[in-house]
């Protein structure tokens, strides 16, 4: 008989969860397409979060199950989505007044890189074969009252996806506050990257290795 | 008596004229005046400008019928990804792009209806984005000023109207509809709902100003489904 060598497969929610946690009671929050979107279903206790959808609603609830889709009422993925007691509907002129007003409490993106001062690249790689699309990041990034990142620490090629200073275009200069990745919870403040939390099993080291500028311990 | 009712889909597109920059309403495929779209694409104006968030999803209707046909000459929107139609038009240098970053769009647009000729904003500031425009600084913050968006007509989507124009809207099917309703000379309404009798005045989020010609069209909701499996 063979001993195979179990791998835990990563846990990929695990970062969507851990910002879940500190997402605060009452707070209006804005969720990007992808993981992002997922923190939604993460929220199980007595907080009231209330979700935005740039297409125009406040107090957004979870999918449908099959046969009660509302044909009429799709998130900003164009997904099918239902509203929660105290939601609202309102046109884009509203929404994103909501949005480059500084109404929206936390915005969760993901993305391409982050900078130690903060510089978001999150919308195009700026490749010329490539067909730019901009939709609401660069709003939300200067509009929302913080943007948190949530997103791999390393590229899949292994390139630190925090980095000194970004190589793609930016969507929005000096935007990003905080970042949950697999390694764990860090903060942008006075040009550096510092760590809030390491995931578990995740010594300094190891996040300093994989973090493409310097890391401060606090 | 006011009567902005028309009953055929030809009779409220009358007058479009090519080279006219179109306005067009919809997030997805929600809002989106499909039917008046289809309609304009059999008349076929030549060197349309369109102005909408999306550039379309499928082949056979709204913005992309109308591409396919050749009949654009520019789009200008914040997110053309997921139409096929635009992306092979666009990779092969037959059709033009203006990426606008959606807030900005739309302020664009509501600016153009409030007889606002710019402004200045965060978004794009200190991105390649902001390339070409004058930027200015407000209590130490790098803003971009951005001009007003009119056009010569819009297409929108409404749930319920009546002959006087007004519409009230269902689900997220407002999206930019209200807005662009504002912001054209010609304002051109598919609705659901085409009431003899006045909405209530409570309910209205278009007041009939804004809106010269109505036309009912009943909602496809197999269409709307059909779009949201495509997402």
């Amino acid at each position: 008989m063979t001993v195979q060598t179990i791998i835990q497969p990563q846990d990929r929610e695990a970062p969507a969860r851990r910002l879940a946690r500190d997402i605060e009671d009452g707070w209006y929050v804005n969720l990007g397409v992808g993981m992002p979107t997922k923190v939604a279903d993460m929220i199980n206790d007595e907080r009231e979060v209330v979700f935005h959808s740039e297409n125009g609603i406040l107090g957004m609830g979870p999918t449908p199950p099959e046969g009660e889709i509302d044909p009429w009422l799709v998130n900003a993925g164009k997904k099918p989505v239902t509203l929660l007691p105290g939601a609202s509907l309102f046109h884009h002129a509203d929404s994103f007044t909501m949005i480059r007003g500084g109404h929206i409490d936390l915005c969760v993106l993901g993305a391409f890189e982050v900078s130690q001062t903060g510089d978001l690249a999150n919308w195009t790689t700026g490749g010329d074969e490539l067909m730019p699309a901009v939709g609401g990041a660069m709003d939300l990034s200067v509009g929302a009252k913080r943007i948190w990142v949530l997103m791999q620490h390393n590229a899949k090629g292994g390139e630190s996806k925090l980095v000194e200073a970004c190589s793609y275009p930016l969507t929005a200069p000096g935007a990003v506050s905080r970042i949950y990745t697999d390694l764990g919870v860090f903060g942008v403040a006075d040009g550096g990257f510092y760590v809030i939390d390491l995931a578990e099993g995740v010594s300094l080291g190891e996040a300093r290795a994989r973090t493409g500028a310097p890391l401060h311990a606090e | 008596m006011i009567d902005k009712r028309k009953y055929s889909l030809a009779e409220a597109l009358e007058g479009i004229s090519d080279g006219a920059v179109v306005m067009i309403g919809g997030f997805g495929a929600v809002g989106q005046p499909d039917a008046l779209v289809d309609a304009l694409a059999e008349i076929g104006p030549r060197d349309l400008t369109v102005i909408a968030n999306n550039a379309g999803w499928s082949r056979e209707t709204g913005i992309p019928r109308l591409m396919d046909l050749g009949l654009v000459r520019k789009i200008i929107c914040s997110f053309p990804k997921g139409s096929e139609v635009f992306k092979s038009l666009y990779l092969a240098g037959k059709i033009e792009l203006e990426i606008v970053p959606q807030g900005t769009l739309a302020e664009r647009i509501r600016c153009a209806g409030a007889g606002i000729p710019a402004f200045y904003t965060a978004t794009a500031a200190g991105t390649q984005l902001e390339k070409g425009k004058e930027t200015r600084e407000f209590d130490g913050r790098r803003y971009v000023m951005e001009r007003a968006l009119p056009a010569d007509v819009a297409l929108i989507e409404a749930w319920a109207g009546d002959r006087w124009g007004n519409l009230s809207y269902q689900g997220s099917g407002r999206n930019f509809n209200p807005v662009m309703a504002t912001a054209a000379k010609l304002t051109i309404c598919q609705v659901h709902e085409l009431l003899d009798a006045p909405l209530d005045p409570n309910a209205i989020v278009t007041p009939g100003i804004f809106v010269n010609r109505i036309v009912q069209v009943k909602a496809d909701s197999d269409r709307l489904i059909a779009a949201q499996r495509l997402a």
